[in-house]
């Protein structure tokens, strides 16, 4: 299939789904869709949850920091004992304190960045009810925000916001479970793994050496891991093993599921405050910076390697091929590596280390400049529409009003939340990289000197302040510096963000929504578009353009060429 | 009752007092140098988080300079420093004229004695500042007011001019709603009692004073906004900068401490922090100029808001009174007749009614009233109107001729035994319709015919609503009328809406339901009973001629008294927001070519490649710098006549104005600093200091 088609059959795909999967769930958050309730109700009924009580942003927040801190103990505990809980046929020890600590944080902030190998680390317990489930509940809790915000903005003088238990089973149980389940059974189908036997010992007669094989429960985690914008696979290797992505359908499939909730959030949106054309001009600004970075990206990725033509030796006509699988190509491969830092997915099927610097440095400017195109499940829409927020703050002074986004004015407080949520990720990225660059611990652990060298440490802590969990590889990780540094770099760009979000949730809410009229700032049209899309821009841009310069782009220039 | 001076005709004002100085006058340029020089310290700078790192950026490098002086070192800290003194004399200038408006106010509140009516009713004379409030004083032609105060007895003629820079006088008396007077303001005849209703240092005088000279100003609400915004951005640049350095160790070099200051400086938005309250106390200045008193600077933010406008029929939308336009003769008699009949019968009259009816006769027929009254001899005798009669007219030569209200017209007719003909009823039903109203002549025992009194629009307010109605903002006139002549005015003047018969419940109910849909609601009033709405309606304009509750219940104080003036607050107040929006994003747009000047300067010898940024090719890497900081500064002083004027403000539709304000200061600031930078690169390199 010409790369031309795949692009046409994913954007049609999508473009099918943003309508009536946007819609679906809009229904299912405003408690339309029923057809599981009774299964919804025992889950109720168990966790003794009222599901027409509402919460305020406070109680709303609370319930999400109880959740979540449960689940990061529940997951650590499992990834700790291992070793003496079932289904560990290949017998792995105990994960240590430190990497469990930073895999638990990973998987509960829907990073999914991986300080280990999953086959030589993980029992299948851990993979499934440790990892898998959070791949599910984060992605959820990820939904839910996103929906108070909306909620937010589209009632009028009241101070609930929802109830986070029934949001974060109905996200589960309505939207992430069905499409996942789907997508595993062509996972599978196309020959991804979906055992629990344990590892297969093959001998190779030819060559007398016996190869260890490892296999695990593997083709519907990774439906889930690209559906809920999670990213962490089974392998080590991702989505460039064969046993993870199989096929060229596999991979278009894995890119179709990791941009699909995304992108049909803001359907959602329009249809939960009124006016689809509202969702359009924030599908548009995603868009736009989508396929400006898939554009370059993918022309950078058609060149040939600098490093290889240098040596005269090879002639390179596929692109560049370096780190990337022979079955997918150059084309597709950056396809679906930069959909996947577009999103806050993470999950490769090539190495990003082997991108050309150009192709690096798209991978980057994705998760720089907020995650927000389209972003990851419910945090892209919620990223994206603080920017919104901050675009209209500017731009409704411009037109000489009290600034206003769909009736609801934006003050004081509300700009504060919004700077606080924007800009919490770039001064966490910052931070901690000026740290890693000045202490023998951080350094240490580099295997590129110069300015490759601060590209990893930059590249890591930029993948997880987003909730990326996408590795410039060359880093080892799995140290104390870094699974501390890098779990507190999480939570911040996790929480330090959802905070914000609900305290803007509950304060939008209680306000009156002011009439349009023709003196009203449009936010459904080109113009608003494009004034989000330079919103991110700009503060992406001039938060990151020394850093930048220091490391992609230096090397750009270094190779006299930007290939 | 005609007191006010009929003045509703023009639509823009004209000049008073607080007019007496240009912008740029040079006294005023001269005493803000001096006090731009005073806000250099702690306590002024750390009210402005922006301004705040420059000072302390400042003392660093200062410090560092004095450690190892150089060139370099010393330009950047005496730009750094400039930056903070434009950013102070702009606010100084913004202030200037106000200061200089406070002075002359003050003059007016010096000490004078006043003539305290006490107990038993003798006058004594008291320091004026003794006076309490409830305390009765005498005035009288000539006096000076002591305080402000309420008539209790008495008409006068009062000249104002001291407040409100008209030179008119205006007529004041006891009782409704003309019977307020300010301190300061200067009888000119006759006798009055006033009522003391203000305590020293509570006026009207001392709160103007406080007000232009910005004593207290508050922060406006989207100015707070504004300020946690640019106060973020700034933040945000800290770890940027701060960073830089340790990423540099990484690299085996180091920045200078005076180099990474100076890319602070240049990236946190300092054109918007230096001039954000200048464009504040600019925007109320410019109210000022329009003779509006903003009591809140809240108001002022909140006009820019305001999606409903209620404006009074009268003296806004038609001129105060309503006037002669037309005689229709009956029967037999001629519209001259009519004329004739009419102008003999009003001659007593000195309403302006009464008077527009002499005057259509004069320049209709060229009927001139002088010599009617010559041709008169002496067997006449005036009937005076009455309220009872609701009629005037003249017994002329054995003649009744009489005019008025149409039913006691006919009744009076009925009287003398004469008969109504049938096309009169027809007839006033008909002018009643159209929004005029209809008076009858009648000689004897015959009706004459009919004298068409129309309110009469105001040229230009169709455009104006036109105007406000592309802007978004939906006008409701207000009117006492009935439903069917509101309705016919409502549709000629072209509002969107009207409320007739209107009482202040309903005035009051209508602000409520407007405000319960969200809008905001603008209204000017006068009267005691206007009172309550004015307080609800989130712009309430009172008139300076007023009572006393108007005054205080209104947040802003029209000293010229004009009602359409509403229409002007609402442009300042989105004119002051306009000109935040776009300084803030010209301010954010500079950054781009900030960074192209100075990143490429900061590793030159690291990395020579970075050069290639370098796209404006700069000299060197500290005449890049430096050219750099000197924009920064030059820029804010390049920039305060806009801040104190305004961006320009076209009545026109939201997107529009986007649309424009994105391409002038988005687009303009993206290229106006690689331009500047150059420039002063090469002047710079010229003067061969790098």
């Amino acid at each position: 299939m010409s790369f031309f088609l795949t692009l046409f059959v994913l954007f049609v795909a999508l473009a099918i789904s943003w309508r009536f999967l946007g819609s679906y769930m809009a229904g299912v958050y405003q408690g339309n869709v029923k057809f599981l309730y009774r299964f919804e109700k025992i889950i109720y009924t168990i966790l003794d949850i009222d599901p027409n009580s509402e919460q305020t942003w406070k109680g709303y927040g609370l319930s999400v920091i109880v959740f979540s801190g449960i689940s990061l103990i529940f997951t650590y505990a499992i990834l700790r004992f291992q070793n003496v809980l079932p289904l560990n046929p290949v017998h792995f020890g105990s994960v240590s304190p430190a990497l469990a600590f930073n895999t638990s944080v990973s998987f509960v902030t829907n990073t999914n960045w991986q300080n280990y190998a999953g086959e030589t680390t993980m029992s299948y317990l851990s993979q499934m009810i440790g990892l898998t489930v959070q791949q599910f509940v984060s992605a959820s809790v990820g939904l839910a925000i996103s929906i108070t915000l909306i909620r937010g903005l589209a009632r009028k003088k009241s101070s609930y916001i929802g109830n986070f238990w029934v949001d974060l089973i109905r996200g589960i149980l309505y939207i992430l479970l069905p499409i996942a389940f789907i997508g595993g059974i062509i996972f599978v189908a196309q020959g991804a793994l979906q055992t629990l036997s344990g590892p297969m010992t093959v001998h190779d007669v030819l060559n007398n050496t016996t190869q260890v094989i490892p296999r695990g429960p593997v083709g519907f985690m990774e439906s889930i891991k690209q559906l809920g914008t999670n990213g962490g696979g089974f392998f080590n290797a991702n989505g460039s093993d064969p046993f993870e992505n199989p096929t060229p359908l596999t991979l278009i499939l894995s890119v179709f599921l990791l941009l699909v909730i995304p992108f049909s959030l803001t359907y959602t949106f329009g249809k939960m405050v009124g006016s689809i054309k509202q969702g359009i001009a924030i599908l548009m600004a995603m868009i736009i910076i989508f396929g400006i970075s898939l554009g370059i990206g993918v022309y950078a990725e058609m060149q040939p390697n600098p490093a290889v033509a240098a040596t005269h030796l090879v002639y390179q006509s596929s692109g560049n091929m370096v780190g990337k699988e022979t079955r997918f190509g150059a084309l597709d491969t950056a396809l679906y590596n930069i959909a996947s830092t577009q999103t806050s997915t993470g999950s490769i099927s090539g190495a990003n280390d082997s991108f050309t610097p150009l192709g690096g440095l798209i991978l980057l400017s994705g998760m720089m400049l907020g995650e927000v195109s389209p972003g990851g499940v419910g945090s892209g829409l919620y990223t994206i529409l603080l920017f919104a927020l901050i675009a209209v703050f500017i731009g409704g002074l411009m037109i000489g009003r009290t600034p206003e986004y769909l009736g609801k004015k934006i003050q004081a407080k509300e700009v504060k939340l919004a700077a606080l949520g924007v800009l919490i990720m770039p001064i966490t990225v910052l931070v901690l990289t000026a740290l890693a660059v000045s202490v023998k611990a951080g350094v240490g652990e580099i295997s590129n000197l110069g300015p490759h060298g601060f590209s990893e440490i930059l590249y890591s802590y930029t993948s997880q302040a987003n909730n990326n969990g996408s590795a410039f590889a060359g880093l080892n990780g799995n140290t104390a510096f870094y699974n501390i540094t890098g779990a507190i770099a999480m939570l911040l760009g996790r929480f330090g963000v959802i905070i914000p979000v609900l305290a803007l949730s509950g304060s939008l809410s209680t306000k009156q929504i002011v009439p349009t009229t023709l003196g009203t700032f449009k936010t459904d049209n080109s113009t608003f578009t494009f004034l989000v899309v330079a919103v991110i821009v700009i503060v992406g841009g001039l938060t990151f353009f020394p850093s930048l310069s220091l490391g992609p782009i230096i090397e750009m220039f270094f190779h006299r060429k930007f290939f | 009752m005609q007191t006010t001076k009929m003045r509703t005709q023009n639509i823009t004002h004209k000049s008073g007092i607080l007019q007496k100085k240009s912008l740029f006058d040079r006294s005023i340029l001269k005493q803000a140098l001096i006090d731009s020089l005073k806000k250099f310290n702690f306590k002024t700078q750390i009210k402005n988080p922006v301004m705040f790192v420059v000072f302390v950026g400042t003392i660093i490098t200062a410090i560092e300079s004095a450690a190892k002086p150089g060139l370099f070192s010393i330009s950047i800290t005496i730009w750094l420093a400039l930056t903070i003194e434009f950013a102070n004399f702009a606010e100084a200038v913004a202030e200037g004229r106000g200061k200089a408006q406070a002075d002359t106010l003050k003059k007016m509140r010096t000490e004078s004695n006043a003539r305290l009516l006490n107990s038993d009713n003798f006058e004594q004379i008291v320091p004026s500042s003794q006076l309490k409030k409830g305390d009765v004083v005498i005035c009288e032609a000539n006096d000076i007011i002591p305080s402000d105060g309420e008539i209790i007895e008495g008409i006068a003629s009062i000249d104002e001019s001291a407040i409100t820079g008209e030179s008119a006088p205006v007529v004041r008396e006891s009782g409704g709603d003309r019977s307020a007077v300010t301190g300061g303001t200067k009888v000119l005849s006759d006798r009055i009692l006033v009522k003391i209703t203000a305590e020293k240092g509570e006026t009207f005088l001392d709160k103007m004073i406080n007000l232009v000279e910005g004593a207290n100003r508050q922060k406006t609400p989207n100015e707070i906004a504004l300020t946690i915004l640019l106060a973020a951005l700034t933040i945000v640049f800290l770890p940027v900068v701060v960073s830089l350095q340790f990423f540099a160790h990484y690299a085996n070099t180091s920045i200078a401490t005076v180099t990474l200051i100076s890319l602070l400086v240049c990236l946190i938005p300092t054109t918007i922090g230096a001039l954000l309250s200048a464009i504040g106390i600019a925007g109320m200045d410019r109210l000022l100029q329009k003779n509006v008193l903003a009591l809140s600077g809240r108001a002022v933010e909140a006009a820019g808001d305001v999606q409903t406008l209620l404006l009074d029929k009268t003296g806004t939308i038609t001129f105060g009174n309503r006037m002669a336009t037309n005689f229709i003769p009956l029967g037999n008699y001629t519209e001259k007749n009519v004329a004739s009949y009419a102008q003999l019968s009003s001659l007593s009259d000195e309403t302006p009614e009464g008077r527009s009816i002499v005057i259509l006769a004069k320049n209709k027929f060229n009927m001139r009233e002088h010599e009617l009254k010559n041709e008169l001899g002496k067997d006449f005798e005036f009937i005076e109107f009455s309220a009872a009669t609701r009629m005037s007219g003249i017994n002329y030569e054995g003649n009744k001729i009489r005019k008025g209200a149409a039913a006691f017209v006919a009744k009076w007719v009925t009287e003398q035994g004469g008969t109504i003909p049938e096309e009169l009823a027809t007839l006033t039903d008909t002018i009643s319709k159209n929004g005029s109203t209809p008076l009858a002549v009648a000689v004897n025992a015959n009706i004459v015919g009919v004298i068409e009194l129309k309110d009469v629009v105001k040229d230009g307010i169709k455009e104006r609503f036109n105007q406000l109605r592309t802007m978004g903002i939906k006008t409701i006139m207000i009117t006492g009328d009935n439903p069917l002549t509101a309705a016919a005015i409502a549709q000629e003047a072209g509002v969107d809406d009207f409320l007739a018969e209107a009482t202040p419940e309903t005035k009051m109910k209508l602000i409520k339901e407007e405000q319960g849909s969200g809008k905001l609601v603008a209204m000017t009033g006068d009267g005691t009973n206007d009172a309550p709405a004015l307080a609800q309606a989130d712009v309430g304009v009172a008139m300076n001629s007023g009572t006393t509750a108007a005054k205080e219940a209104g947040n802003m104080v029209d000293l010229d008294s004009n009602p359409t003036k509403l229409i002007d607050v609402v442009e300042v107040g989105k004119q002051l927001l306009i000109t935040r929006g776009s300084l803030t994003t010209f301010s954010i747009a500079n950054d781009v070519a900030k960074y192209f000047a100075i990143i490429p300067a900061l590793f030159s010898s690291t990395y020579p490649e970075l050069n290639a940024l370098n796209i404006m090719k700069l000299h060197t890497p500290q005449s890049a710098i430096l050219s750099a900081v000197i924009f920064n500064a030059l820029v804010i002083i390049a920039l305060i006549p806009l801040a104190l004027r305004g961006v320009k403000f076209k009545p026109q539709s939201a997107t529009a104005v986007l649309k424009r304000n994105i391409l002038i200061y988005g687009l303009g600031g993206l290229i106006v600093p690689f331009v500047g930078i150059k420039v002063i690169d090469l002047l710079v390199t010229f003067l061969h200091a790098y």
